[in-house]
């Protein structure tokens, strides 16, 4: 038994926004082949839902390690408000030149929330459909278990 | 080395409240969670243990043993139970998804003989979870 308790707050948000998969430096046969029904030129739409995870102390004051309240209107700034019912590739800018899979996009939420001033950001999870997640968890974090 | 998750649902009320803040204090820090006769939750825990696969029975560890484990040290300690006023284990602390998942993760470290105890996530609603683990064990991977 050596080693900290170590503590982690997770938390789950939902948005809905359109994509396409297109990488305008291949062909259009390419990039159909690539990205089959994803290559859709008019796009089409997930329920994503991300889950993030946070670390730090736990304050003994309040039995938290970040207060909720101010976690969530961090996300809602950062991410919620700037993806939900948008196009990834029209509105988000981070998209103009990158494909907005849900491997860039879980790499996209991950710097927009690094900064929270209250915890450290471990991961970032985004489903993009019941089946399908993806997680980053910065570059440093080499084997940080899911 | 292989991960192995059971996970049990148990019910329990609680609210949040710091007799050290002034009463507008705790309604500022705690919002509605502080309202003095308290809420409840249907939490839902999971309990990772990491081991070796026994070669004689396949197992990392007897799940029987780990239900009896977790029947006897939260669900007899936490299910259909005031967490503020009948959990000693938590008492002077406020009862956050923090707090409790890092006191059953101290009942049960001692009592899982078999494998080694790697996480605990204890979840307070679908959107909302505590995981509690050793440091040592952050690198690992699990399920």
């Amino acid at each position: 038994m050596s080693g900290e308790l170590k503590i982690e707050l997770g938390r789950r948000y939902r948005f809905a926004a359109s994509h396409r998969l297109h990488n305008a430096q291949l062909s259009a046969a390419e990039n159909e082949r690539v990205y089959g029904k994803c290559n859709n030129p008019h796009g089409h739409g997930h329920n994503y839902t991300v889950e993030i995870r946070v670390s730090g102390r736990v304050d003994p004051a309040t039995g938290m390690i970040a207060n909720l309240t101010g976690l969530d209107a961090f996300v809602q700034r950062e991410v919620l408000d700037a993806f939900d019912h948008r196009s990834l590739n029209e509105d988000v800018p981070a998209f103009r030149n990158t494909v907005p899979t849900t491997e860039n996009l879980c790499i996209e939420i991950f710097q927009r929330l690094k900064s929270f001033p209250e915890a450290k950001l471990e991961t970032v999870r985004v489903e993009e459909t019941s089946n399908n997640s993806f997680e980053y968890a910065g570059e440093a974090s080499g084997g940080k278990r899911p | 080395m292989v991960y192995l998750t059971r996970k049990i649902e148990f019910s329990a009320s609680h609210f949040y409240d710091n007799p050290a803040f002034s009463p507008e204090e705790n309604r500022r820090v705690f919002g509605k969670c502080n309202n003095p006769h308290g809420h409840g939750h249907n939490y839902t825990l999971e309990v990772t243990v990491a081991g070796e696969p026994d070669p004689a029975t396949g197992m990392v560890l007897d799940l029987k043993e780990l239900k009896e484990i977790l029947e006897r040290e939260v669900m007899q300690r936490m299910d259909h139970r005031h967490l503020n006023y009948e959990v000693p284990e938590l008492q002077g602390q406020i009862p956050t998804c923090e707090n409790v998942a890092r006191v059953i993760f101290n009942l049960l470290e001692p009592r899982i003989t078999q494998g080694k105890l790697h996480r605990v996530r204890l979840y307070e609603s679908a959107d909302l979870f505590a995981d509690c683990y050793r440091n040592g064990a952050s690198g690992a991977r699990n399920a």
